[in-house]
């Protein structure tokens, strides 16, 4: 009898809970400046320097205000400019407010990128604002902030299908889009099959936590010279997934070096002809 | 065969409640909805959940529930979106029959099939609790994201108890011998989700389908999308009589009745493989691809464009 008194029990607090039934949400889509998380990211990245927001002719962040899966929610970020020696992106930071570790990727770019672009998937734990920080070469440093209604991104089960997950680890897939011209940027993706465990999902049965498990860096060279490499933590999607921008010289090869918390490294490369 | 339409209200559970808690009694609750059951085969009875959203507003009753009574056994199908449905349902067999519930049968992982599944444990003696080889291993990662919806959606305390995790596993099939009648189940591979397990009635020919059957409300891909429409090439082979979907409504008319998930499910396969032939991206694939075939379903809303993006995820790794 047990079981049915503290079933009843529960029901009485789930009747009782229906009246308030509205969660409290941490994230507050009308001041991007107040969340104490983003300050001290702010303190710990970039101390007192000034940061120019919005700079929409500089840098633009694409988000949907409303996410449909909290563990797949694309995000896009465009600057306005071509990468040149005289004036680049250097590091692209990307910042998810609300998640258990906010700075989710640092992207590093070089003139060779072509363009500090960057499309993704990522983990949104709770309603959050997300941040594009462009630090330039000479100090500069752009932000553009979206606010993204999703949650459980992050303590989301990992995967629709576990088995086929674990069996494919480490496959990856690499091309370039369009039509390929000398010293003209190219656009490539790179998609990485890895389950990106957090490390924040607890397994009922063993009451163990999945241990995390997740994509950390990737370095991307054409012809052996960088054009980007991104430290990255388990905010990127199950399946790590990259769009971004390289300026192929001459003939070459364009190569990615991917490498895992469990410090398993996978590698993949691709050889690019531009047209003259 | 003359329908009869059993109607098992909580009205027990809710004196109690009144009875041994003054505050929810002066806090003047919404009563929980009655569980209607309707038998609609012999000894085979169905409840169909609401056509919405899992939440407070439907007390987690979304989904269809059954129960096949044997002459020796009954079991269970699917258990509801709550304990108190669970408690609910337990009342709707005891009401019905003396004989005792045998197995609880999950068809898949998702709450709104499984939450009633505690009202069952404390039986003496307990029944035996039968799902996909796959189930528990889905509901062990699921669990404390479902408990959080549970406590979020429903004020029900997160407790791990909550969850029950099945006893007999099948990996293929299994026949469950209920007295002069035998259930065969059947495990599925990955499509709904990557656990989904029918079940099938051999003396009315009724076959209860799981999630791996919408109707009215908008299917939803927690799975695998192809692996989903090569199921349901399987499922035409079957010979079922009438067929319970996971939602909607009880149908003879079969494999038609499958018909238009098919053709919704094709409508996204088709338009997400373009999409990634023509290089548009994830984001710009679910403001697009198959609106129009998701217009008609109910709950679009909600799910088509999480759809979407689970095909892409999937297809896009598609040689």
């Amino acid at each position: 009898m047990n079981t049915v008194r503290q079933l009843i029990a529960a029901a009485t607090i789930s009747l009782l809970a229906l009246s308030a039934s509205a969660f409290a949400q941490s994230g507050n889509a009308d001041d991007p400046d107040a969340n104490p998380m983003w300050q001290q990211v702010r303190a710990s990245l970039f101390k007192e320097r000034p940061i120019i927001s919005p700079a929409d002719d500089m840098i633009v962040l694409e988000a949907p205000s409303r996410a449909q899966d909290a563990a797949i929610v694309p995000i896009s970020i465009k600057t306005r400019f071509a990468q040149s020696k005289e004036r680049y992106v250097d590091k692209l930071y990307l910042i998810i407010d609300n998640n258990p570790s906010p700075v989710g990727a640092v992207f590093h770019f070089t003139p060779l990128s072509g363009r500090a672009d960057i499309e993704t998937r990522v983990r949104v734990d709770a309603y959050t604002h997300i941040r594009a920080i462009a630090e330039m070469n000479d100090g500069q440093i752009y932000m553009s902030t979206r606010f993204v209604k999703a949650s459980g991104g992050c303590s989301a089960p990992p995967g629709k299908d576990a088995a086929a997950a674990m069996a494919s680890l480490g496959k990856m897939r690499f091309r370039v889009e369009g039509d390929v011209a000398a010293n003209k940027p190219v656009l490539a993706q790179l998609m990485i099959s890895h389950p990106n465990n957090s490390g924040l999902v607890m397994d009922q049965l063993t009451r163990h936590y999945t241990p995390a498990h997740f994509v950390r860096k990737i370095e991307v060279s054409y012809a052996g010279k960088p054009v980007l490499t991104a430290d990255v933590d388990f905010s990127i999607s199950e399946n790590p997934n990259f769009r971004f921008y390289f300026i192929p010289t001459g003939e070459g090869e364009l190569k990615a070096e991917v490498v895992d918390t469990n410090d398993l490294r996978f590698e993949t490369a691709l050889n690019v002809q531009p047209e003259k | 065969m003359g329908a009869r339409v059993l109607r098992f209200v909580l009205p027990a559970l809710v004196r109690l409640m009144a009875a041994g808690c003054a505050v929810a009694a002066a806090a003047e609750p919404p009563a929980l909805a009655p569980l209607d059951l309707i038998e609609i085969a012999d000894g085979v009875y169905v409840h169909e959940g609401k056509q919405e959203s899992w939440g407070a507003t439907t007390h987690g009753d979304v989904a269809n529930l059954g129960f096949i009574v044997g002459s020796r056994c009954v079991a269970v199908i699917d258990s509801g979106g709550s304990p108190a449905i669970g408690v609910a349902l337990r009342a709707a067999v005891e009401r019905t029959t003396p004989t005792p519930i045998c197995y609880v049968i999950n068809t898949h992982t998702h709450p709104d099939h499984v939450f009633g599944n505690v009202a069952f444990t404390g039986m003496d003696p307990p029944p035996q609790f039968v799902g996909h080889a796959r189930l528990a291993a889905a509901l062990a990662a699921r669990a404390p994201f479902y408990l959080n919806a549970l406590e979020r959606d429903l004020g029900i305390a997160a407790d791990p108890a909550l969850i029950v995790f099945p006893g007999v596993p099948v990996a293929d099939t299994l026949e469950l011998d209920l007295g002069e009648r035998v259930l065969s189940l059947r495990a599925w591979p990955t499509a709904h989700t990557d656990n989904d397990l029918t079940v099938f009635d051999e003396r009315t020919g009724t076959l209860f389908a799981s999630d791996l059957l919408f109707v009215g409300h908008i299917p939803v891909i927690d799975g695998r999308l192809t692996g989903w429409l090569s199921v349901m090439q399987e499922m035409v082979k079957m010979r079922p009589a009438r067929v319970v979907p996971g939602h909607g409504g009880v149908s003879a008319d079969w494999p038609g009745i499958m018909a238009p998930q098919e053709q919704y499910l094709r409508a996204i396969l088709d338009q997400t493989r373009e999409a990634i032939r023509n290089r548009v991206t994830i984001g710009e694939a679910v403001e697009r691809v198959a609106n129009d075939a998701a217009t008609e379903w109910l709950l679009a809303e909600q799910f088509h464009r999480r759809n979407v993006t689970a095909a892409y995820a999937e297809l896009e790794w598609e040689d």
